[in-house]
């Protein structure tokens, strides 16, 4: 068995460098800012539609890692990073994007996994990619990311739309674990879905909707993990969860927003 | 279960496909204002000079860096071959205004007109120049003249985008003949035309007899890194493992970077055979470790890629692009083990 020696339960970011993603710099979590420091006209009336009143404040615990540039703006990888948020419970991790016409891309309870998540991401156009993590005290902790695209992601139809094999692979997941060296695991799942966003002619939007991650007591037991995907979400979608040491899982469940259901096991 | 509810139309694959095509090749940001005085006498001059490398053989070297509205395009190696009776053209170029200057600086060397205008494949560097040649000249590959009628239109819209005033006029123009592989006869000189693949879907060499020089198109990069926006990895070091098993080579013209010969020969060929394995294993290895993308970028490139131009750039797209699938690949190894 392998294990992921890059990965630490608390990874520390990367030194600077010419193949480093842009990262998040935000100010001291001691020091509650909130004026933007991706400096987006977008950013108040974003917060106000999404956080609402509860208190909000950009928080550099909070890590987005984004490539600065990315050519294929339908599938732009976003990995998002709140584990330094310590001691702290993290109940939603909302990535919104700034200036796609669908600004909601995603939501995750992470629940019992690490509050780390990786996915890919559809750009309309060069935009902030920012992470939203609301602790249990109710605050929100914003971290983000400039990613600079050619664009058009957002309006354009899927792959699958146009092929006649995707109703037959539809929902279709892929599971797998690894090891990780702090005991835990790291998980990644991957199910075939046009996640069409309804924004290009005569195709309504078409996308998952939620996917529960299952412990050892599935089905009756409660969900280890919680996401819920919205339209923005790349085409066949890949997410990338830890979990901690001593929490199992044993497969995944779902559906999208036409009710289709998902479901795969994960084997030991 | 309940599938959708609409039929999803077949019409948007095409241009779908094309603008995904577009996107991958874009290598930077949005072009900035052009820098040169319009109307300027130097205005969106290449300053084309043609080097003699042996009899009969001349080469234009371009910079080893991404398109950009100074270079306005000029960052690949075109060459031509003058024969007795006429000219061989490999390549045109990246814009209508850099086939018709290279146009002269052959008229300038020789009064012999061109016979034979060749596309190595379909990287919009390698064919926008081809309205300065005559239509019956210009010839390729099949799946290369296909690839050019199919995402020409949107690759040169890509390049407008980025090298900027550089390509005004400049519109796709297919090649209305193809090449078959083996030996070929053109304006006096005696050609072998090498058919493979992996850096696109059909990569042409030109290998000239009398020289022993071989034109390998991007099948081949000098201290520049090579570019992968349709490669496929195990096919390119195949067509390498071949090339380099090719008789009668004395040098070596590469797609991008300097002509190679004696005891530096083989350099582009193993420079370019290293990036590819270092960059297949790098691939592999993360993906077996379960690697999310964000953390493949986030490694350090070898050391000895350090002196290769546009190292970090290029890696950076290799593993945008390619990524995906060495992971899909790994996800469905899970149970294997």
């Amino acid at each position: 068995m392998l294990s992921i020696t890059p990965l630490t339960a608390h990874a520390t970011q990367p030194s600077s460098g010419p193949t480093t993603p842009a990262t998040s710099t935000a100010t001291s979590p001691e020091n509650p800012n909130t004026a933007d420091p991706l400096n987006s006209p977008r950013w108040d009336e974003l917060r106000r539609a999404w956080l609402g009143d509860a208190p909000a404040e950009f928080d550099s615990r909070v890590q987005v890692q984004a490539p600065a540039m990315a050519e294929d703006a339908l599938n732009v990888p976003v990995r998002v990073d709140a584990s330094r948020l310590r001691g702290q419970r993290v109940e939603e991790i909302l990535i919104l994007a700034d200036f796609n016409p669908i600004v909601r891309a995603l939501s995750y309870s992470p629940g019992s996994a690490e509050p780390v998540l990786g996915f890919r991401l559809k750009l309309q156009q060069s935009s902030p990619v920012r992470a939203a993590v609301r602790t249990a005290d109710g605050r929100w902790h914003v971290g983000g990311t400039w990613v600079a695209t050619t664009g058009g992601g957002c309006t354009l139809p899927s792959t699958g739309s146009a092929s006649p094999e995707w109703q037959r692979q539809l929902n279709h997941t892929e599971v797998r674990a690894w090891p990780r060296v702090d005991g835990g695991q790291r998980l990644k799942l991957r199910i075939v879905h046009p996640m069409d966003t309804g924004l290009a002619d005569g195709i309504p939007a078409f996308h998952l909707e939620e996917i529960s991650l299952l412990g050892k007591e599935a089905p009756t037991g409660a969900a280890l993990a919680v996401l819920r995907p919205y339209e923005p979400v790349a085409e066949n979608p890949v997410f990338t969860l830890d979990l901690p040491a001593g929490v199992v899982a044993s497969g995944v469940s779902g559906r999208d927003n036409n009710g289709n259901r998902l479901t795969a096991e994960l084997r030991p | 279960m309940r599938a959708p509810s609409l039929p999803r139309p077949v019409l948007c694959r095409p241009r779908l496909a094309a603008l995904l095509l577009a996107a991958l090749l874009a290598p930077s940001l949005p072009a900035e204002a052009d820098t040169v005085v319009p109307g300027a006498a130097h205005a969106f001059d290449y300053r084309l000079q043609p080097r003699r490398i042996t009899d009969g053989v001349y080469v234009l070297i371009g910079r080893t860096e991404d398109f950009d509205t100074r270079n306005g395009g000029n960052i690949v190696n075109t060459g031509f071959l003058v024969g007795s009776s006429g000219v061989v053209v490999i390549d045109s170029g990246p814009s209508r205004r850099y086939g018709e200057q290279l146009r002269a600086a052959i008229a300038a060397v020789t009064p012999l007109p061109v016979v034979l205008t060749l596309n190595t494949h379909a990287h919009p560097d390698h064919f926008l120049g081809n309205q300065a040649f005559p239509a019956g000249t210009l010839a390729a590959l099949p799946a290369t003249r296909d690839a050019i009628a199919r995402e020409g239109e949107d690759l040169s819209a890509n390049l407008y985008r980025l090298a900027g005033d550089w390509m005004r006029g400049t519109e796709a123009r297919p090649p209305g003949r193809s090449l078959a592989p083996g030996r070929l006869h053109a304006g006096g000189r005696e050609l072998e035309l090498i058919a493979l693949d992996g850096h696109t879907g059909a990569d042409l060499l030109v290998l000239d007899r009398a020289s022993g020089t071989l034109f390998a198109g991007d099948l081949v990069f000098h201290d520049r890194a090579p570019t992968t926006p349709h490669a496929d990895l195990d096919h390119w070091l195949a067509a390498l493992e071949r090339i380099a098993t090719l008789d009668g080579v004395r040098q070596v013209v590469p797609g991008h970077g300097e002509v190679a010969s004696g005891t530096g020969l083989q350099t582009p060929l193993r420079q370019t055979q290293a990036w590819l394995r270092w960059l297949q294993q790098r691939l592999d290895t993360s993906a077996a470790q379960g690697l999310e993308t964000n953390e493949v970028l986030a490694l350090p490139l070898a050391a000895e890629f350090a002196t290769i131009a546009e190292a970090a750039t290029e890696y950076r797209r290799s593993v945008l692009r390619l990524y995906p699938q060495t992971e899909h690949k790994a996800l469905q190894q899970h149970g294997a083990r």
